[in-house]
């Protein structure tokens, strides 16, 4: 049996060319492979939200995919999403508001917003908190992350 | 005081790197040649081993090697006891129990580890433990914390007489005496069950032996780096100069990551130095929940005396604790459960029997609150029933009974969690309680909106309760300040961050010392590289303990820059100005040195340093209180039940919070947040359901429910200010204030809704299903 995999995918627009063992989580490929480890492993049962990154544009539990099912498709993470120089406005947004404690859950939020919030750029509040429903955050009591997504779409607008 | 940072809604200095993905955590650390570590677990609570067999496990191509207990040899013991019985009280039992590396002879809990295997990727690892096979003999499991004490019950340890792990009592005044003195004698039976810490990073830890330089790195997911480096030297044979333990960003800690030492944290340092090569072992989520430690099982029957007017003459108490399969933690979560059970009120008489159990489920250790919303719950239950039968408003009830502004230092004449008087340093109950009683609209809601709302048919309740939080305890900690040649500032404390914004909060303490910027100061928390000595981060005691080491150290380099600059610049010290990091002469502004310039000249290459000073603009101080800074809340909740589904919808959500002197507003208004919505979790969503075989039921975040957004209400925060008296700073710590009173608040609140059912709750958790139960049984 052929316990390889040729694996093409463009991850924050970088292409990438490796070999991986089939059964490789997209989350272990991003994390171990790429070394691109702001995706974070929170429960590898697709509850917590924490690996959310995303596929084609759309946000995915990265924890529920194998590396080889991503093949010729584009990946973000929430490293593709700005830097600590030039951060995003929702990035910028979760600073101000202060939508972070630990910041273990925050990379899987802002990935599952950023495509949201430019289909709804002005949210109310229920359903700020219904967007991030499938997102858990176990400090913050979530007031201030909706906080913050308001900044944002407010600044994005 | 007028604070020019402190006390400032200033941005974390620590967001950027979480935000873009830059920030370490444990599981990020990837080392050549690195080795990872998976578990063989019970699957039983309670078990003989009979055999274990390994080999076809150590076939698998990729496995480096499997071990047991037997493999350890010498270097198998059991686990420190973390925290000693209390020295101070005559007639104590305790019989200390500790976690081991590796189970030997019988598993007590399911879950604990029997093997460990070590393979080239965490893959390869699981599948070996698949193939390692355990023989079990079954035993009956200890899961009834008031059956196990019965004569003949199955043991835990079967080296002890019964499952009784400790047994004490506490008494104040003469709570019989006042007994017979009372109008009104109450008796309920509480039962307070178990719920998970759930931090959204599980644990993990990475250790790397470094042979030639004969120097252990560990990277670990814990909330008290200082300790772990210390009980791992001992244990290992080594220096404490040997061993560099490292807590980088970690993911949430709420308390079941300061159990030291959990088996994982024994073996896997074991294993790099047998093997010579770096090893990581991250929990998964199963693990989390069968592994890592949980909180609040307790059964209680308690007494409350009071007079016709609704004065609390005493109160009486049997806690029955369960500390799980071992007591490493000792009697901190009991302890204050006692020192919560009088509440914020002035109560003369007061009497608490406590025994703890073994049980064959995982060990609870403090978890967020630790305690105290036992105390808080059965306390504000009792007032709420008593209120009822004495036809009072409860109101007026706990306003006769709080402690007056005038009674503080408040010695309640028992002791605490650290062994020392339960002495409450200042408070001013009243005004905040009437300040949350304002802001929830309370007569507005029990006069308008509530008969309204029942005449459409709608089921809406209100809770107010009152709470204290004993912050701060000792028994120090400490800080190092030093300002770089650059004229940036380093600093160090040992108590790790596990999201509560240490690196912003301290700066704030060190930049208005030193009159610089907030984003000039790099302050690193959790590295023993750093500073050697220090305890940790619980008992919501950062901002106190380690904030008052913060301001002695910062203060004392003040000293230095000052004295120097009066040298260099020839001009008496209180002619001098510290801003914008420079010193100048007040009068002069052209006459200044920069803090940089000061820090290179007082560390000189050439010359002699002058007797009896040091080099450098650096400074170490500790703090450590005798006693603590006893922080004071209320919680008050409008909510909804929907009568088909018993699911609840929170109307409105008020907090008023005083915990003295905020550090940064926008952290403690975080802190709350976050606390509410763990104890809205333990109210109605978070129960640890285990069978009578002592298996967990709902070990996966899809069965055990952490509260989402759509859960959450919107929460009103608001501040009174009773600065401590005790420390500098004023402050008192506010960590674990938000979950400790939800479910007294809650459980006031759904008794308020349901009117026509005669609802009496001396339960929580609860939840849709369970109030469902509640209310039919009642019907019947």
């Amino acid at each position: 049996m052929d316990n390889t995999y040729e694996l093409n995918v463009t991850v924050n627009g970088t292409s990438y060319q490796e070999t991986v063992d089939p059964r490789t989580l997209l989350s272990d490929f991003l994390r171990d492979g790429l070394g691109l480890t702001g995706t974070h492993v929170g429960c590898e049962h697709g509850v917590c939200g924490a690996c959310t990154v995303l596929l084609n544009g759309e946000p995915v539990r990265s924890c529920l995919i194998f590396a080889p099912q991503v093949q010729g498709q584009e990946i973000m993470t929430v490293e593709g999403l700005g830097t600590v120089d030039d951060m995003h406005p929702l990035q910028e947004a979760f600073r101000e508001a202060h939508a972070l404690q630990c910041g273990f859950c925050t990379p899987g939020i802002l990935t599952t917003l950023l495509p949201w919030l430019e289909e709804n750029p002005n949210p109310t509040e229920d359903e700020i908190r219904e967007a991030i429903s499938g997102n858990l955050c176990r400090c913050t009591g979530y007031q201030h992350i909706i906080d913050a997504v308001k900044l944002a779409a407010e600044q994005m607008n | 005081m007028t604070y020019k940072v402190i006390g400032k809604r200033v941005r974390r200095v620590e967001d950027p790197r979480l935000l873009t993905g830059g920030a370490l955590f444990v599981g990020d650390v990837n080392l050549p040649d690195m080795l990872h570590a998976a578990f063989v677990r019970s699957d039983y609570a309670h078990a003989k081993i009979i055999s274990i067999d390994t080999s076809s496990a150590k076939e698998i191509p990729g496995v480096v090697g499997v071990y047991t207990a037997e493999d350890m040899g010498e270097a198998w013991e059991p686990g420190p006891p973390l925290v000693s019985p209390p020295p101070s009280l005559e007639g104590v039992t305790f019989n200390s129990c500790r976690q081991v590396p590796l189970v030997k002879d019988k598993v007590k809990h399911a879950g604990e580890i029997i093997a460990v295997v070590v393979a080239e990727s965490r893959y390869i690892a699981e599948d070996a433990v698949e193939e390692v096979y355990v023989d079990y003999e079954p035993l009956p499991a200890v899961t009834d914390l008031e059956k196990c004490l019965e004569p003949g019950h199955t043991l835990v340890h079967d080296e002890l007489d019964s499952n009784l792990a400790a047994h004490l009592v506490q008494n104040k005044g003469d709570y019989e005496a006042a007994k017979k003195e009372a109008d009104l004698v109450i008796k309920r039976k509480f039962k307070l069950d178990r719920g998970a810490a759930a931090a959204m990073e599980n644990r993990g830890i990475v250790v790397d032996w470094d042979q030639k330089n004969q120097h252990l790195m560990v990277w670990d997911a814990t909330q008290s780096p200082i300790p772990i480096r210390n009980g791992l030297a001992g244990r290992l044979g080594l220096r404490t100069h040997q061993v560099r333990v490292v807590a980088p960003f970690v993911g949430g800690g709420f308390g079941p990551k300061i159990m030291m030492f959990y088996a994982e944290e024994m073996v896997l340092p074991w294993l790099t130095m047998k093997l010579n090569r770096p090893v990581k072992w991250i929990e998964d989520r199963k693990e989390n929940f069968y592994a890592t430690t949980q909180e609040r099982e307790q059964v209680q029957e308690v007494e409350m005396a009071l007079s016709k007017e609704g004065r609390i003459l005493g109160i009486r108490q049997n806690i029955i604790h369960d500390t799980g399969a071992y007591d490493p933690y000792g009697l901190t979560i009991p302890l204050n459960t006692q020192s919560h059970s009088m509440g914020p009120y002035d109560i003369k008489n007061y009497s608490s029997e406590l025994s703890v159990v073994f049980t064959n489920k995982i060990i609870t250790t403090p978890v967020r609150g630790a305690g105290r919303p036992q105390g808080i719950y059965i306390v504000e239950r009792m007032l709420d029933i008593a209120c009822r039968e004495l036809e009072l408003d409860s109101r007026d009830v706990r306003r006769l009974n709080f402690i007056k502004p005038d009674q503080f230092p408040y010695d309640h004449e028992i002791i605490d969690q650290a062994f020392t008087n339960l002495v409450f340093d200042s408070g001013n109950y009243q005004p905040a309680y009437d300040k949350a009683i304002e802001k929830i609209e309370y007569d507005k809601f029990i006069n308008e909106d509530q008969p309204r709302l029942r005449a459409e048919g709608k089921y809406v309740g209100i809770g107010v309760v009152p709470f204290i939080e004993t912050t701060g305890v000792g028994p120090y900690e400490g800080a190092r300040v030093a300002i770089e040649p650059s004229g940036k500032i380093s600093a160090a404390t040992g108590v790790g961050t596990q999201g509560q914004s240490h690196m912003t909060s301290f700066a704030q303490i060190i930049a208005e010392q030193l009159s610089v910027e907030v984003e000039d100061i790099s302050l690193v928390s959790g590295d023993t590289a750093e500073i050697h000595w220090g305890t940790g981060t619980f008992a919501s005691r950062g901002a106190v303990v380690a904030g008052n080491a913060v301001l002695a150290a910062a203060s004392d380099v003040r000293k230095k820059v000052l004295k120097l600059a009066s040298k260099i610049l020839e001009t008496p010290e209180d002619e001098l100005e510290l801003e914008g990091g420079q010193v100048r002469v007040a009068d002069i502004p052209d006459k200044s040195i920069s803090l940089g310039e000061l820090a290179v000249l007082a560390n000189p290459f050439r010359g002699a340093v002058e007797p009896g000073t040091e080099p450098g603009l650096e400074s170490t101080k500790y703090f450590g209180p005798a006693y603590g800074a006893t922080a004071f809340g209320v919680h008050g909740m409008i909510l909804e039940v929907d009568p088909e589904t018993m699911m609840i919808k929170i109307h409105k959500y008020v907090t008023v919070e005083d915990c003295g002197t905020m550090l940064n507003p926008l952290v403690v208004e975080g802190q709350i947040h976050g606390g509410v919505s763990m104890g809205i979790g333990n109210a109605y969503y978070e129960k640890l359901h285990f069978d009578e075989n002592g298996q967990l039921q709902n070990a996966s975040l899809a069965d055990y429910l952490i509260v989402g957004a759509t859960e959450m209400p919107h929460i009103e925060v608001y501040h009174q200010n009773t600065p401590a008296p005790n420390n500098k700073l004023g402050t008192k710590g506010v960590g674990e204030a938000g979950a400790i009173p939800v479910p007294a608040a809650f459980a006031q609140a759904l008794e308020n809704a349901l009117p026509n059912y005669d609802l009496e709750i001396t339960e929580t958790p609860l939840s849709p299903n369970r109030l469902f139960e509640l209310l039919y049984r009642q019907e019947d």
